[in-house]
C-alpha cells in the first residue's frame, strides 16, 4: 500500500460523495457546487497520475470557466435559495440503466485495454513536451476535427443569438 | 551561509517552513500595500496626510483596524445560506494561497517549482470568481447578487488578455516554468550587450501593457470596479459581510494584488535576479548562496514599483460603464494581444 494508493481512495470516496449530492440536494446552486468539488477531485487524481498538465488544464476549463458560466447562467434565471421543489424530470428513472450502461462501457474498455499496466512508483511527472509532441504529432487529425467541432458550436451560438 | 544550508531539515519541517513563508509571502506584502499605498499615497495624492495617530505617522494604524473588525460581530443575514455565506470569504483568500506557492524568490528558494508554473497560476486565479459568485449569491441581497454577476462577467472577460499576454512571454522563453522564465531574462542579453541581462518588459512591452490592464481587472481595481460600485451597489458581493469575514475579503484583495505583481515582476521584469553577466554566472547553478536571501528583497522592490503602478491607475481615473469595459476587453485587448502573440512566434522561427 503506497501513500498514492491512499491518497486516491481519499480523493475518490469524496468525488463519489460529491456526485451523489449532486443529484440528491434540493438546491441548483448547491448541486453546482458540489459538480465543483467532483471536478476538483478530478484534477487531484490527475496530479497522482503525474499529469500535471491536464490537471491544470482541468481547473482551469472546468473550474475557472464551466462552473463559474453554469452558476453565472442559474444565478441570471432563477436565484432562489433554500428547498426547491419539482426539481428532478418525471422520467429520471430511465437514467439508471443508462448510468450503469455507461459505467460498464467505460469499465470493460479500460480494463481489456490498460488492465494489465503499471505506473512506475517513482515516475517523473509526465511533461508538457510530451503532451503537445502528441497533440501536434499522432494526434493531429483529432485534434483538427475537435478545432471544428468548436467553430461549429460557436458559430451556431452567434446564429441563435441574432434575432435579425 | 554555508552552515545553514548544511542543515539537512526532514520533510515535515520543509513542509511547516514553506507554510509560514507562504504565510509571511502573502501577508506582509498586503500590510505594506495597504499602509503604503491605500492609506498614505492615496492622501497625498489628496492633498491631505491619511492617518497619523496611531504610531509614528500613522504606521500602527493597521494593527488598529485589524484589532476593531476582529471585534465586530459576525452577521449572518436571517435568509441567508448560512454554509456557503461562511465559505466564500475563505474560497477567495484560498485561490491567494495557492497562487504564492508557484512564485520563485531565489535560485533555491521557492515552495514549488512546477514545470507549468504560469500556466497553474492563471488556473488557480480564476477560482477566486467562485467564491466571489458564492458571495453574491449567498448573502439574499440583490445588490450582492448584482455585484457578484457583475464580477463574475468582468473576470472572464478580462482573464482571457491576461492567458494571452502571458503566452508572448512563454513563447519567448520556451518554458512555462517561472524560474526558468526568470534564469532566461537575467543570463540573456540584448544585442550581445549583457548588462541589464533581457528582461522582457522591453521585448513583450505590448504584452506587459495587456497584462498590467488585466491584472487591474481581475483585481477589481478602480477603473474597473463595477462589482463593488458604491455609489450604484453599497459594496457589491460584500455588502452583507462584517467582522472577521469582511477582514478576509480585505486581505484577500490586497494580498492577491501583491502576488499578481510578484508574478508581473516575475515575467517581465527579471523576478528575483540581477544580470548574470554581473557576477559572470553562466546558469542557476552557478549562483550563489546569498542570492537566496537577496532575491525575497529584490522580489519585494519589484512588487511594490509594480502594485505603485496598479494603485496610480486606481487613485486616477474614474469608473467604467458596464458596455464599455466588455467592449474594451473584447474588441481591444485580445486583437492586440493575438498580434502580439503572432509577432513574437514569427520573430522566435526567424532569429
Amino acid at each position: 500500500m503506497v501513500a498514492q494508493n491512499i491518497g486516491f481512495g481519499i480523493i475518490a470516496l469524496m468525488m463519489v460523495v460529491g456526485a451523489l449530492r449532486v443529484v440528491t440536494t434540493t438546491n441548483v446552486v448547491h448541486a453546482a457546487l458540489w459538480l465543483v468539488v467532483v471536478l476538483s477531485g478530478g484534477a487531484a487524481q490527475y496530479v497522482l497520475l503525474g499529469a500535471e498538465f491536464i490537471a491544470i488544464t482541468q481547473v482551469l476549463v472546468y473550474v475557472g470557466a464551466v462552473m463559474v458560466l453554469f452558476l453565472f447562467g442559474i444565478m441570471l434565471t432563477r436565484t432562489r435559495i433554500g428547498r426547491e421543489g419539482g426539481l428532478n424530470n418525471p422520467h429520471w428513472k430511465w437514467g439508471i440503466p443508462v448510468a450503469l450502461l455507461t459505467l460498464a462501457a467505460t469499465v470493460l474498455t479500460l480494463v481489456s485495454s490498460f488492465g494489465g499496466e503499471k505506473l512506475p512508483e517513482d515516475a517523473a511527472p509526465i511533461s508538457t513536451q510530451a503532451v503537445s509532441d502528441q497533440i501536434f504529432g499522432p494526434y493531429l487529425l483529432p485534434f483538427w476535427a475537435l478545432s471544428f467541432v468548436l467553430l461549429a458550436a460557436v458559430i451556431g451560438a452567434i446564429v441563435l443569438a441574432r434575432k435579425d | 551561509m554555508s552552515w545553514l544550508l548544511a542543515f539537512e531539515v526532514p520533510y515535515w519541517g520543509q513542509s511547516v517552513f514553506r507554510v509560514l513563508g507562504g504565510l509571511v509571502a502573502v501577508l506582509l506584502p498586503a500590510g505594506t500595500i495597504v499602509y503604503v499605498f491605500l492609506f498614505k499615497m492615496m492622501s497625498f495624492m489628496q492633498s491631505r496626510l491619511g492617518p497619523m495617530e496611531a504610531g509614528p505617522y500613522g504606521s500602527l494604524q493597521l494593527v488598529a483596524e485589524v484589532g476593531k473588525w476582529l471585534q465586530k460581530e459576525d452577521i449572518v443575514p436571517a435568509n441567508a445560506d448560512r454554509k456557503i455565506f461562511k465559505m466564500a470569504p475563505v474560497v477567495v483568500l484560498l485561490s491567494t494561497f495557492l497562487l504564492v506557492a508557484v512564485v520563485p524568490f531565489g535560485p533555491d528558494a521557492w515552495f514549488t517549482n512546477f514545470e507549468t508554473g504560469i500556466f497553474y497560476a492563471l488556473a488557480v486565479s480564476s477560482v477566486s470568481v467562485l467564491g466571489i459568485l458564492m458571495a453574491g449569491w449567498a448573502s439574499a441581497n440583490k445588490y450582492s447578487l448584482l455585484g457578484g454577476l457583475r464580477a463574475a462577467g468582468q473576470l472572464i472577460a478580462y482573464e482571457l488578455p491576461m492567458v494571452l499576454a502571458v503566452i508572448g512571454v512563454v513563447i519567448q522563453a520556451g518554458t512555462m516554468n517561472l524560474q526558468e522564465i526568470v534564469v532566461a531574462q537575467n543570463a540573456g542579453s540584448i544585442f550581445g550587450f549583457d548588462g541589464l541581462g533581457n528582461p522582457y518588459i522591453i521585448t513583450q512591452f505590448v504584452g506587459f501593457v495587456v497584462f498590467m490592464i488585466a491584472i487591474q481587472a481581475e483585481l477589481t481595481q478602480t477603473p474597473f470596479d463595477m462589482p463593488i460600485a458604491e455609489s450604484e451597489l453599497v459594496s457589491g458581493y460584500m455588502t452583507e459581510y462584517s467582522g472577521f469575514r469582511f477582514l478576509i475579503f480585505f486581505i484577500g484583495e490586497f494580498a492577491t494584488a501583491g502576488v499578481f505583481a510578484m508574478i508581473a515582476s516575475t515575467l517581465f521584469l527579471g523576478g528575483w535576479g540581477v544580470p548574470f553577466a554581473w557576477f559572470g554566472w553562466e546558469s542557476v547553478d552557478q549562483v550563489d548562496n546569498w542570492m537566496n536571501f537577496a532575491g525575497p528583497v529584490i522580489v519585494i522592490t519589484k512588487m511594490m514599483l509594480i502594485t505603485f503602478l496598479v494603485m496610480w491607475a486606481r487613485f486616477s481615473y474614474p469608473r467604467f460603464r458596464e458596455d464599455q469595459l466588455q467592449r474594451f476587453a473584447w474588441k481591444v485587448l485580445i486583437p492586440i494581444s493575438l498580434v502580439n502573440i503572432m509577432v513574437t512566434a514569427v520573430f522566435k522561427v526567424a532569429l
